[in-house]
């Protein structure tokens, strides 16, 4: 008994045991669904009961028209969220550290607040801001401009207008905060050598901002693209369900979820998900390699 | 420089604050905007939200605390479902948070002082597993895991909710952040104190971790409180719903319980918004660590 608290209690053996739960759980929840939802998409699953298919639910997908507008939804979303979601908040945290800007603490704690709010919750709240009802916010501020009041949900571009608003409206805040935490760490020293050679405010935000605050932006384009590729409660929250008009709010997980979930077609469904793996890596792998994050030494 | 360009400088330093300063109350407007809108709607008739949709209603003629005294159970109101359920959803939404925040920094505290505390053999490579966790989407795990937790009996419990997202790779990392600016040396003078590899990790390595506990608890009370899709999976019973899904249900097309849910929305913000107010300078230096490093 002894021997083995002597042991447990040694340099050798004391490391296991505190990621014991690391491994156990990495087996558990990550390694065995990863590798049995790849062995299902192969399958045909009714009941419990599996039969081998082969790759006939990739083929099925191929010449799915839903699965193509999903997919070509989700890239839409994020590729649009990356053009909203980067420039912007970079800009504005540029400004917030600047010294012209005054409550600096105020207009932070404001901020983040959306990112508070569930997805139900700020969901409900686009969704009747953008009611069809005469009433409703948006539509009021139509008769503003002298126009009769729409549909807002219910055709594609005026209903993106809603789900990219409602992203903005959450993450904004939350962006502009990694971006100050990537502004700070870089020397103040270096501006005032600028300054000293006389550089003008762009020259500056180019030449030294830009280039040193490259690890974060990275990390926030990282973030950005998983979110927006795996984008699924804003359109089921818009929408009151996983249904939306002509299908204009339909994503990969929303197909992968009506699929199987709904449908209880879990074969066909994990195909979907394995796609979804496929361009989540593609992306992120093109992402680093153009920003050049795996030449590291080079630094 | 002389007394004139002074003069311009400032000037020119004054339109500026003015403008920097006037465009971040724009911002703050807009998004104020929706959640004041809101908060408004929740003083009037539920019935009005699915007529008029919702907009600024100053109307203060109108206003009533009709939805708040049923949902609060004093009857009232035109709702369908029992305001006990609201509270049922609270409590379940509490229990839950709390239960995973504890356990959630506890069991990634130890497992981030293991990978930064000894130097061992595998240490790199589950370094790099748990990154590589942190780069497969959940919802893609979501179907077979569902399966899986169907299988281990777990469906409609707490612990099917918790033990897939325990050892949260973000959160281990986070703590391994903070863990690696510590000095080793601690270590070693409480060995020759006598104290156990465990009793150190406890007694003298948590105490200084403090700050990144505050910081990960406050985000992990976030995701956990706000928590939808996974815990949609797994409760499929209605007592055992969370306040985020039994919100969702009171959202029907025909709006009958529209006093319950926009009363009970804005009610549901305010737990996870007293504990931002409280500890929002935490919560900032724990948002941030993954990006110092990139």
């Amino acid at each position: 008994m002894y021997k083995i608290k002597k042991a447990l209690n040694s340099q050798k053996v004391a490391p296991f045991v505190f990621v014991l739960p690391f491994i156990l759980s990495l087996l558990i929840f990550w390694a065995y669904p990863l590798i049995s939802g790849i062995v299902m998409s192969f399958q045909n699953i009714d009941f419990g009961v599996k039969v081998w298919v082969g790759p006939a639910h990739y083929l099925k997908l191929a010449h799915d028209k839903f699965f193509r507008i999903a997919v070509w939804n989700s890239i839409e979303y994020m590729a649009l969220t990356l053009l909203l979601m980067i420039p912007i908040p970079l800009l504005l945290a540029v400004l917030m550290e600047s010294r012209l800007t005054k409550a600096k603490g105020v207009w932070k704690v404001i901020m983040y607040i959306p990112a508070l709010t569930s997805v139900v919750i700020s969901g409900m709240l686009f969704r009747m801001m953008f009611s069809e009802a005469d009433g409703s916010q948006m539509n009021r501020l139509l008769e503003w401009f002298g126009k009769a009041p729409i549909a807002w949900l219910k055709s594609k571009p005026t209903a993106w207008i809603a789900l990219l608003l409602l992203c903005m409206w959450r993450w904004t805040g939350v962006n502009i905060l990694y971006f100050l935490s990537g502004l700070k760490s870089i020397d103040d020293v270096l501006y005032e050598a600028a300054d000293i050679d006389g550089a003008s405010a762009r020259q500056k935000f180019w030449y030294i901002t830009l280039p040193l605050i490259k690890p974060t932006t990275i990390y926030v384009v990282t973030i950005s693209v998983y979110a927006g590729l795996a984008m699924f409660l804003e359109s089921f929250m818009l929408w009151n369900g996983n249904s939306s008009p002509k299908n204009i709010g339909l994503t990969i997980v929303g197909y992968l979820y009506k699929r199987g979930i709904e449908k209880n077609d879990i074969g066909y469904a994990c195909a979907v998900g394995v796609i979804l793996l496929i361009i989540a890596l593609a992306i992120n792998t093109i992402q680093l390699v153009a920003t050049g994050t795996f030449k590291k030494e080079e630094r | 420089m002389t007394a004139s360009t002074a003069k311009v400088r400032t000037s020119h330093h004054t339109a500026g604050t003015i403008i920097s300063t006037g465009l971040f109350a724009i911002i703050g407007f807009f998004i104020a905007f929706p959640l004041v809108a809101g908060l408004l709607a929740s003083f009037h008739p539920g019935r009005e939200l699915v007529q008029n949709g919702l907009s600024l209603n100053l109307d203060f003629k109108t206003m009533t605390l009709n939805n708040y005294k049923y949902l609060f159970g004093f009857g009232g109101g035109d709702s369908k479902v029992d305001s006990a359920k609201y509270f049922l959803w609270y409590k379940n939404s509490l229990v839950l948070t709390i239960t995973t925040v504890i356990l959630t920094l506890l069991v990634c505290y130890f497992v981030a002082y293991g990978l930064t505390m000894y130097n061992f053999k595998l240490r790199g490579f589950l370094l790099f597993l748990v990154i590589a966790t942190m780069c497969v989407p959940f919802e893609i795990l979501m179907l077979p895991l569902y399966q899986e937790v169907t299988g281990m009996k777990l469906i409609n419990t707490n612990a099917g909710v918790i033990l897939p997202g325990l050892c949260a790779a973000s959160t281990i990392f986070f703590f391994r952040q903070y863990m690696v600016t510590l000095p080793r040396e601690l270590l070693d003078a409480a060995r020759i104190d006598g104290c156990s590899e465990y009793g150190i990790s406890v007694r003298i390595m948590m105490p200084i971790t403090k700050p990144a506990f505050a910081s990960m608890a406050i985000l992990c009370a976030m995701g956990s409180w706000n928590n939808m899709l996974w815990p949609m999976l797994v409760f499929r019973d209605a007592k055992k719903f969370t306040l985020q899904i039994g919100l969702n249900t009171l959202l029907t097309p025909y709006g009958n319980n529209y006093d319950l849910l926009i009363a009970g929305s804005m009610f549901g913000i305010i737990p996870i918004l007293a504990v931002y107010l409280l500890f929002q300078k935490y919560l900032i230096e724990g948002m941030t660590a993954g990006a110092l490093k990139g």
